[in-house]
């Protein structure tokens, strides 16, 4: 059973590696997310990003601006989440009074 | 432990250092508009401060700077912010979060947008700073000492 899974996990292992030589790469200006239209012919999002967010909040950092502004629903999530976490160990850790 | 047991050099040390690190940290909260940072890494460095003193100095004397109580309410506070300020824009006639409905006087739109951004990020790093030290604390409270 032990050479049974080391064996997979070793063909797994090879194929991601296979499947990663197929990767555009890093900061590929031809990469798929970098142009203006996906090979689908949908619009991509990190074009209208790149080209608007520092008109859009007047601030050069475009992570910021993705982050708390277009995507700033999804930054209270995130929040809610680690809030939830710290409310969780309180009710679990903290000994009643 | 007992406080009388610590090592003074660690208790020296770790004081003069936490100022700078909450300082640096203010830097990184504020500064995310412009270079790396923002509100969830500066609130985490906020939190190692605090907690580097918990380790050093002790739970009691460190409850001067932060006290055990204060952990989920300041959390909740953080989130309030943050949704608050969603809320503000809805009430103002926006959407949710949209900060250009935000009320604040001579500012252009993507100033506002700045500006938002800003509110939140405080939220977030406050959000993050005390649950972190709330779990900290919350763990130490099984095992009867600081």
């Amino acid at each position: 059973m032990r050479k049974i899974s080391l064996l997979a996990l070793v063909l797994f292992g090879a194929l991601l590696l296979y499947a990663s030589s197929g990767l555009p790469g890093h900061g590929d200006p031809e990469g798929p997310s970098h142009r203006e239209r996906s090979p689908a012919g949908s619009p991509v999002a990190a074009a209208h990003y790149i080209r608007h967010a520092e008109g859009d909040a007047a601030s050069p950092n475009i992570v910021t601006v993705v982050l708390a502004d277009y995507r700033g629903f999804d930054t209270l999530g995130e929040t809610i989440v680690v809030l939830t976490a710290g409310l969780v160990c309180y009710l679990i850790l903290r000994r009643s009074p | 432990m007992t406080s009388s047991s610590r090592n003074p050099i660690l208790i020296t040390a770790s004081r003069l250092l936490a100022p700078f690190i909450q300082l640096f940290a203010l830097y990184v909260i504020f500064h995310g508009h412009f270079g790396p940072g923002g509100g969830f890494q500066g609130g985490a460095m906020l939190a190692a401060s605090i907690l580097m003193l918990r380790l050093s100095v002790g739970a009691e004397r460190s409850e001067l700077k932060f006290r055990k109580s204060w952990g989920t309410p300041v959390g909740a506070l953080g989130a309030l912010i943050f949704a608050g300020t969603g809320l503000l824009t809805l009430l103002l006639g926006g959407r949710f979060l949209e900060y250009h409905f935000l009320p604040l006087p001579d500012l252009s739109r993507a100033e506002l947008h700045s500006a938002g951004i800003l509110l939140i990020e405080v939220g977030v790093s406050l959000a993050v700073m005390a649950v972190l030290v709330a779990i900290y604390d919350d763990i130490m409270e099984g095992t009867g000492g600081d």
